[in-house]
């Protein structure tokens, strides 16, 4: 198949003119122009699939909200990054991912490091919108290393992506639909009993909540560090 | 200036917010001279008072008497102010939420002692467990919520002073979940 040409579109962020190769998303042209968008699920250097839906914005002519991740640019599109309505409903994504699981940030082990966290004070959400459901699930601490508490897993599929895209052993997989979903280490075995995890910790590096944690670390000590990762796909890039 | 009758109530919570409180200082003193405290774990009243300008709630509602206290309090206050995590969002005490009232119980009453002479659950003069765990904003309205693990000093001082000011106070630059 013959691709198409990459050519330069020029369209609207937030009644900011911007340019950007043709096969870019909204969200890489805004941080190319230093514009903020909220995201999640989105880590620099992984696919984009649009789980979290923080990073969504309105488009001028369309009642829809995209998320800006996955949408592609056009020529001469109006994008509104940050209206009151976008805030409304991100408040709601925020208060659904804080229901849905069970989130006690008091006695995280990423309390004061966690990007949910974190997202829910920029966003000024000091409470959640709708009603806590506590699903409970089973702690898997079985890995000599590591750690996964489902109880505090966004499915934001972070850890899924690098483990398949990066380290190559898609030693990770999400089990299940809707609230039940969670993420499984091979045909849902214990971590340890895990023939392909190759114990490279890409995973818990990428990891915005303290779903996944190195065993024994103490709050102040378990400082994600992403940007080991992002700087691997990087020097990847530029082999 | 008559004083703006403030209330104080310490439900499911550790009291950590209450020691918040105290630990707002010398600036305690300056709150007293706009403040009288009719109901608080710091005062002796027996009976939630009526006509109340403002409850501070520290604490989930884990038991019907959280429950029937916290609708007294909204019948009673004309403004609730949430402080802290599990006023807010159960935080440790909807820990529990995760396994259940029942096997939270069999653990206490029976798992975990030497002997238990009923061979039941206490059901005189304790309050009866709810099934679930819950924040204040889902058994009734909230006006303010003050989140933090406990909310720092600073956050319930600048949060009383812009209430009493009536002026809004953006409280994410002074606390946030789990601080």
């Amino acid at each position: 198949m013959i691709k198409d040409k990459v050519r330069v579109k020029t369209f609207k962020i937030d009644d900011v003119a911007v340019t950007g190769r043709s096969d870019s998303t909204i969200l890489e042209v805004a941080k190319e122009h230093g514009i903020h968008i909220p995201t999640l699920c989105y880590l620099e250097g992984l696919s984009c699939v649009g789980a979290c839906r923080m990073c969504i914005v309105e488009i001028k002519g369309s009642s829809k909200l995209i998320p800006s991740c996955t949408a592609k640019i056009k020529e001469d599109m109006e994008v509104i990054t940050n209206s009151s309505r976008l805030i409304k409903h991100r408040k709601m994504i925020l208060s659904m991912i804080f229901a849905e699981r069970t989130h006690t940030c008091s006695v995280c082990v990423s309390n004061g490091h966690c990007e949910l966290q974190s997202q829910a004070t920029d966003i000024g959400l000091e409470h959640s919108l709708v009603p806590y459901i506590h699903k409970g699930f089973d702690v898997d601490a079985s890995h000599k290393e590591y750690v996964y508490d489902p109880n505090r897993c966004i499915l934001c599929t972070r850890c899924v992506r690098v483990c398949s895209e990066v380290e190559g052993a898609h030693a990770l997989d999400i089990l299940g639909r809707g609230i039940s979903a969670k993420i499984i280490h091979d045909m849902d075995e214990p971590w340890s009993t895990s023939e392909s995890c190759t114990s490279c910790g890409k995973c818990v590096q990428v990891c915005p909540t303290g779903a996944l944690f190195e065993k024994g670390a103490s709050a102040t000590e378990m400082v994600k560090k992403k940007s080991i990762v992002t700087n691997l796909i990087q020097a990847r890039k530029n082999k | 200036m008559s004083k703006v009758r403030v209330a104080t109530i310490w439900l499911d919570g550790c009291s950590g917010c209450h020691m918040s409180f105290l630990d707002m200082d010398e600036r305690l003193i300056e709150l007293a001279e706009l403040i009288d405290v009719v109901y608080s774990p710091y005062v002796d009243a027996k009976e939630f008072p009526t006509n109340v300008d403002l409850t501070i709630v520290e604490g989930a509602l884990s038991t019907d008497h959280d429950l029937k206290m916290i609708k007294k309090i909204r019948k009673n206050s004309k403004k609730i102010l949430a402080l802290g995590d599990c006023a807010i969002t159960g935080n440790i005490s909807a820990l529990k939420n995760l396994f259940g009232t029942e096997a939270v119980l069999k653990k206490g009453y029976f798992d975990l002692v030497d002997f238990n002479e009923s061979g039941e659950y206490p059901s005189k003069m304790v309050p009866k467990l709810l099934d679930k765990v819950i924040p204040l904003n889902e058994a009734v309205d909230i006006d303010f919520f003050v989140p933090g693990c406990p909310t720092p000093a600073d956050a319930i001082y600048e949060v009383i002073k812009g209430i009493l000011e009536n002026r809004e106070v953006d409280i994410s630059k002074l606390t946030r979940f789990g601080k």
